[in-house]
Formats: structure tokens, sequence, C-alpha cells
């Protein structure tokens, strides 16, 4: 095999699953780091966004790309409003009960989108979309946008954590919750900017997974496992670390086939995880530890 | 004949009630006691249901086993496969809070599927296993029935019963101190990781006892059997609407869930058949909802925990981080 068919049948896939796996990685570790819980029903919410951008395909007739939008706005507001509804009321309890609350969630979210959309696979637009050649690695456009968006949207959202006033907010209540209340910010706000921007990432993931490859109701449930390992090798709490983990486990779970058989692609994620938590709980870029 | 359906139907669903309550009881030794959260429940269940699946059947072509054994040695063997399987899951998460455990066996429920779903040799594949033994099995459809559902009664009888002493016992009161306050159980010299090992196995044991019998049971396991995720879960609604920490509570949750999920299975299969699909997620939806409904508004199940005098006001403060 020469370095060619490497990259292009295993390398871009990589990146780009990377990708998209990263988008939901960040939301993971921020609501990790600042709501100290792992969210079981991140996955699902990808689907719901994936979902909500196919209804404006086929509802409204617009093109995929015109739809994200759409569906980040849509699912941001619905992790919002599961926030209000579920989860705040669980706040004082320890927080693994929130974990189990989520664990309901998803099953809620995917029941939803089964019984609106069916369980059949759908596609956002038909027909075989050809790779173009640059200099022999073979990408198609829709791979680039979806490293493009990942690259574009994990920025902005840094440039938001490290430079606006909400941004630091988030980021003192992610290092010591105690001391960021004390100094007068305001918990409510930091929880829905939270679900806001974890939302949005989710259903940017879902919609790039859906574009890159297909739509079923339980996509985003497959992609849990991945997303954590992601946002554990990163380090909890790291945004460049999860975008980091997300790009690492895609190209790893891409290049497995090579040596195990393909039916344990899944397992990558998996081993990478428990790997961690074995050598550096902390990640690769030391992030926290709960 | 409507009586006699009635009762077999009866049998059907005490059997299956027992079988759950037996995977409610070992979701409490893990939760209730222990504090610690498994979401691969699936995972242990299947396990559990092959091992004794393959120890018990006779030899087939083209896969291991079977062996041929009785099914007391199956049922022995399911349980200790499936605290195989949960010790080195245990041994690396449990120094952790428990969110780590709830993705890792998240995905060690993810492994097992693909597992079954790509090992032929060790079980068959999609056909799965079939014609495995099912004790008293070989008498008539509702004697067959009855004398089953004795056994799994004995059982679930037996496994509450050394639950329940456990409970009371100083090894019981240890690991509720462990996760009512881990850093004063560990200040007092006790072996938290061990310790929690301990219960996270012994509750995955007990999972794998209940597959084995739901295996023995139909007389045939598949991949397709169970959805994972749909049996985790309502393990995990029996037991909380039951009572977390309340052996008597799982029990009785893994009755009440049990009944309302198959009752609701009825009433949808009556819908005619375009609604029948959504339907069935429409259940999944309420029985999701019915979870955050019971964390809500009461949060200590049916049958709350026994604590004795003053403890009780003090629970509600008890925060693990």
């Amino acid at each position: 095999m020469d370095l060619f068919e490497l990259v292009n049948f295993y390398v871009v896939p990589g990146i780009v699953l990377g990708s998209i796996y990263a988008l939901g990685a960040v939301g993971i570790t921020l609501i990790f780091a600042i709501l100290r819980y792992a969210h079981l029903a991140h996955g699902d919410l990808a689907t719901l966004g994936a979902f909500i951008a196919l209804a404006a395909v086929t509802g409204m007739g617009v093109s995929p790309y015109v739809a994200l939008p759409i569906a980040v706005l849509g699912t941001a507001a619905v992790a919002v409003g599961i926030d209000k509804v579920f989860y705040e009321h669980l706040r004082e309890r320890p927080k693994i009960v929130t974990v189990m609350a989520s664990l309901g969630i998803a099953l809620m979210i995917r029941a939803v989108v089964q019984v609106v959309w069916g369980v059949d696979t759908q596609t956002y637009s038909r027909g075989i979309v050809r790779p173009e050649d640059y200099f022999g690695i073979r990408i198609r456009d829709r791979e680039i946008y979806t490293l493009l968006a990942m690259v574009v949207l994990v920025g902005v959202l840094q440039l938001f954590l490290t430079r606006s006033k909400w941004g630091k907010a988030m980021r003192a209540m992610s290092d010591n919750p105690n001391l960021a209340l004390l100094s007068g910010i305001d918990n409510k706000k930091v929880v829905m900017l939270t679900w806001v921007i974890a939302g949005g990432l989710c259903a940017a993931s879902g919609f790039f997974l859906g574009i890159n490859t297909e739509l079923k109701a339980m996509m985003g449930w497959h992609m849990l496992l991945p997303m954590f390992a992601a946002a554990i090798l990163g380090g909890v709490g790291r945004v460049e670390g999860a975008v980091l983990g997300g790009l690492i486990v895609g190209i790893a779970e891409e290049l497995s086939v090579l040596v195990i058989p393909s039916e344990y692609k899944a397992a990558m994620a998996f081993a990478i995880l428990l790997f961690m938590l074995l050598v550096r709980p902390t990640g690769l870029l030391k992030g926290k530890v709960l | 004949m409507e009586f006699v359906g009635l009762v077999n139907y009866a049998l059907f669903m005490a059997i299956f009630i027992c079988i759950y309550a037996l995977l409610a009881l070992g979701l409490n030794i893990q939760w209730g006691f222990a504090g610690l959260f498994n979401a691969g429940i699936a995972g242990f269940f299947a396990v559990g249901a092959y091992t004794s699946a393959i120890i018990s059947t006779a030899p087939a072509d083209g896969r291991i086993g079977g062996f041929d054994l009785h099914f007391v040695i199956g049922w022995i063997g399911a349980m200790l496969a499936a605290g195989l399987v949960a010790w080195p899951i245990g041994k690396i998460c449990l120094r952790f809070r428990s969110d780590y455990l709830a993705i890792a066996t998240i995905g060690i429920a993810e492994i097992i599927r693909l597992v079954i779903k790509s090992e032929p040799v060790l079980t068959n594949g999609a056909r799965g296993i079939s014609n495995i033994p099912r004790p008293a099995g070989d008498l008539g459809y509702m004697e067959s029935q009855i004398a089953y559902l004795i056994i799994v009664l004995a059982v679930l009888i037996v496994a509450y019963v050394v639950v329940e002493r456990q409970f009371n016992a100083p090894w019981g009161r240890m690991m509720r101190a462990i996760r009512d306050d881990e850093d004063a159980a560990r200040a007092m010299g006790k072996n938290v990781e061990f310790r929690r090992l301990e219960a996270f196995i012994f509750g995955a044991a007990l999972m794998g006892l209940g597959g084995a019998m739901f295996a023995h049971f139909n007389r045939s396991i598949t991949p397709e059997a169970i959805d994972p995720m749909v049996a985790t879960f309502l393990i995990w609604i029996m037991l909380i609407l039951g009572g977390s920490g309340n052996n008597r509570g799982a029990i009785l949750g893994a009755a009440v869930v049990w009944i309302i999920w198959s009752v609701s299975e009825i009433a949808t299969d009556r819908l005619p058949h375009e609604y029948a699909v959504q339907a069935k997620y429409l259940r999944l939806f309420l029985i999701g909802l019915m979870l955050q409904l019971v964390l809500r508004f009461r949060p200590e199940g049916l049958l709350p925990e026994p604590l004795r005098g003053d403890q009780r006001s003090t629970k509600s403060g008890a925060d693990r981080h």
C-alpha cells in the first residue's frame, strides 16, 4: 500500500470523523468541567440536531448548509429547555443522579426522533459525490467543509472563552465554582450559556455525521463513546484538548481497520478511554479528574 | 381454554418478574449499596446468557461447546463469567467518580454486543444458540412453566436472603458509609476501591445469573433477544421506582414496572399497524419520562432505604463528590 492510498482511505476519513467527534467532545468537556457530570444524552442530542436539519431541508427545500444554522439554534434551544425542565432541580443532589436523568433523556430524545422521523436511514441529498483530486489526495467538498466548520466553530468558541466576560465567567466556574460564585458570577447564566454552546456544537456534530454518512436514529448513541474518549483523552475541561482527542480517536478508529477486524472499529474508542484512565486520567493536556 | 391461557400468561409474567427482580437486586448491590452507576447491565446479562448456553447445550458444529453439562454448572459459570468481565472494568474505573464507570460500562456493553455479533465460533452469530435445556422442560407446557417458576423463585429468595443479610451486616453498613462519605470511610481505614470492586463484581454476577435464567427459560439466546438500551433502562427504572437501597423495593419495582411495560405492550399491539411502530417508541418515551418524574417527585422510591433514627435527616445533605 502506498502513501496516497493510506492517506486517501484512512487518514482523510479519519480526520473527517475526528472533526465530527471533536465538535461533540467540546460540548462534553464543557459540561463535564462546568456542570460537573457526564452528560449521557449528548449523542442523542446530536441525532436530534441532524434530524432538525433534515426537517429544514425537506420542509423548506433549502440546501443542507443553510439548514445547519437552523439545526444549531434549534438544538441549543432544546438543550436549554431540557436543562430547565429536567436537570435544574437535580442540581443540589449528588451529580450522579443527573447522569442517570441524562440516560433517561437520551432514551426520550431517541424515541422522539423515531416517532417523528421513523426508523429508516435517510440522507440530506441523493446521489454520489465524487471526490476532487488534489495532487493525488482525493477529498470531497463536504469533507473540507466539515474540517473547516470544526476549526471555525472551535476557534470562535476559544476566542469567546478567553476574551469575553461571559467566557471568562465560564472558565472561572470550571476552575473553582465556589470562588466564582463568591465573586458574583451568575450561575444560572453560565449554565444556560454552557447548554447553548454544547447544544449548538452537538447539532453541528450530528449534522456533519449525517452529511458525510447517513441519518439514522442510533447515529448519535454510537458517537457517545468516541466523544467521551476524545474528551478524556484531551483532558476534561480543555477545549483544544477535546479537538486533539477527537482527531486522534477518529484517525485511530479508521487506522485500526488495518490491524484488527473492521467489526471492532468501534472498540478503538473504548480501548483509548480505558488506556487513558489507566495511565493518565488527566488527559494529554492536563485536564480535570472528577 | 381462556382460563388456561390466562394462567399460562400469569406464569410467564411471574417468571419474567423473578428474572428482572434478580437483575434489579444485582443493580441494588451496585447502586443502592455502593453508589456505582452501571449503564451496561445488558452486557453482563448477555455474558451470563451465552456462557450458560455454551456450558449446558449439547455439542454442536462450528462453535465452541456445548459441553452438555448440568444447568446448575451453567448458571454458576454465568455468574463467574459476568464477574470476570466486571473485574478489569471496575479495577480501572472505580478509582474515579462514578461518571467514569457509567461511560465505561456503556462501552463494555457495546463491546460485548460487537463480540456476540461477530464471533460465530463463540455465539453462533445471528442465529444464536438454541436448544438450551430448560430445567424440568420435558414436562407438559403448564407444568414445565410452574416448575421453572419454582426454580427461579427459589433462586430469587436465596439471592434476596443473602443480599438482605449483607445489607444489615457490617459489610453493608461499610458499603453505605463509603457511598455516602468516601473520605470519612477512607479515614477509618476502609479500602474504598477494593470494597467498590467487590460490590461491582457481586452485582455483575447476579446480572449474569439473570441472563442465564432468561436464556434457559427461552430455550435459546440470539443477539436480538433483548434490546440492550431498553433492558438496561428498564432495570434502572425498576430499582429507582422501587427504592434504591431497599431489596424489597427492588423486587417490588421489578414487578410494578414489568407489569406496566407488558400491559402497555398488549395495548399498543392492538393498534392498527401504521401506529404500532410509533406506539412502541412512545412507550420508550414514557418510560424515560417516568424516570424523570420519579427522580423529581419521589427520589427515594416506593419503599425507601431503611435508615435508623436521626440518619434520615442527614441523608439529603450527603453529597458525594
